[in-house]
């Protein structure tokens, strides 16, 4: 039995519709006809698969989303978001659960990894100038999940409920609270109380794990569809308008 | 639809305004709704009068921290007062180093006199102090809501 054999079946052409084939019409119908690839054009330059274009640095930084969203779901099966449970659970993932130490530690080091590659993806495609027309709403787009991405780790950073977390909290706020005439208004609101407390830790776990990464995952999908929309990926100032 | 009939608005154009302009109070209503919900009415925080016990407990010339209620109590030579211990810098708990003499902060620095006074920054202003007063059982109350003036001494 061949893999064509599988694909040919009736099942999997109803999934699949027609799938790929030897054919540009064909493969290009493959992308269009799925709701994921969609997003991406069902053309490249071959200039814009080469390493040197990208870095392929917006492709590592998605896929450092995607292990953080996979490990931050395990990890939520056994956190209890409250001040008497929080830090002894982040310690039952550390020393009782099995495998918990690697997935505590591949959430934390892709957390710290997407950080850094969000700001060479940004660096990367600042100094080549391919945040210019004709795409400057996806510059924009981009700069607005740096601060959703900042957002998730400084939401993240509270809940082991350490002393670390809790000061970097403490000191967080209290800067926010220095905005002009909101700030302390603002500070009350994150915080659902005056100090960092079981207010704070509940509502920055809601952000951290359902509010942030809802709107990441959204604002993504905009700043793919874009790239096809805005006429593919920046190969060079050769570029045809 | 005449193209050049601009002082009759169309039927459509009605419709929108109002579609609009109805969607803009409920966006409205709904950020006042929003911002009610999300400030909470009632807190279960400590009460700011904290009980710091008898006076006897403070020597004459000592600074103690109560970690809990984040304060200290000096019985110093003109009498009792008490401080907040919190910098005001970005808000971080202050240590009493009694070798040194001072109050300084963990997290940037900063250092304070036993009278509260700023020594060294980056804190903007010195250690705020408290309301102190005895109760009728002749304990040491401290209003941490309540910041008066320094060199308000309180004589027991």
């Amino acid at each position: 039995m061949t893999i064509q054999d599988i694909r040919d079946t009736r099942i999997w052409r109803s999934v699949f519709r027609g799938g790929s084939g030897p054919n540009n019409l064909r493969r290009a119908m493959a992308i269009q006809s799925n709701v994921f690839l969609h997003l991406a054009s069902v053309k490249a330059r071959k200039r814009a698969l080469d390493f040197s274009v990208t870095w392929y640095l917006g492709t590592l930084t998605f896929g450092t989303f995607l292990i953080l969203v996979v490990t931050g779901i395990l990890l939520m099966l056994y956190y209890h978001p409250s001040v008497p449970q929080a830090y002894t659970d982040m310690k039952d993932l550390q020393f009782v659960v099995s495998t918990g130490v690697f997935l505590r530690n591949l959430h934390r080091w892709s957390a710290h990894t997407m950080v850094f590659l969000v700001f060479a993806h940004m660096f990367k495609v600042f100094y080549r100038g391919a945040y210019r027309a004709s795409r400057e709403f996806n510059w924009v787009i981009g700069v607005v999940l740096l601060i959703v991405t900042l957002l998730l780790s400084y939401t993240g950073y509270l809940l082991p409920w350490d002393q670390l977390a809790y000061w970097a909290i403490t000191v967080g706020s209290n800067i926010m609270s220095a905005v002009p005439l909101l700030g302390q208004k603002f500070r009350f609101m994150m915080l659902g109380g005056n100090t960092v407390n079981a207010n704070a830790l509940l509502r920055f776990y809601v952000l951290h794990c359902v509010i942030l990464p809802v709107t990441a995952v959204l604002l993504v999908a905009v700043h793919f569809w874009r790239i096809r929309k805005d006429g593919g990926l920046y190969t060079g100032h050769k570029e045809s308008q | 639809m005449a193209e050049d009939d601009k002082t009759q608005p169309s039927r459509r154009d009605a419709f929108i305004k109002i579609g609009v302009g109805a969607v803009g109070v409920c966006c409205a209503g709904a950020a006042v709704f929003g911002y009610s919900y999300l400030s909470p009415n009632v807190l279960y925080e400590p009460s700011p009068i904290a009980n710091a016990g008898k006076p006897e407990r403070y020597p004459r010339g000592s600074v103690t921290q109560d970690l809990q209620a984040g304060i200290y109590i000096v019985h110093g030579p003109e009498g009792f007062y008490a401080l907040s211990a919190t910098c005001t810098h970005l808000g971080c708990l202050t240590v009493w180093n009694a070798d040194l003499g001072i109050i300084a902060c963990p997290c940037h620095g900063s250092k304070f006199s036993e009278q509260g006074a700023k020594l060294e920054g980056p804190a903007p202003k010195g250690l705020p102090w408290l309301k102190v007063w005895l109760s009728d059982e002749g304990e040491l109350l401290v209003d941490r809501g309540t910041v008066i003036p320094p060199k308000q001494y309180l004589r027991t």
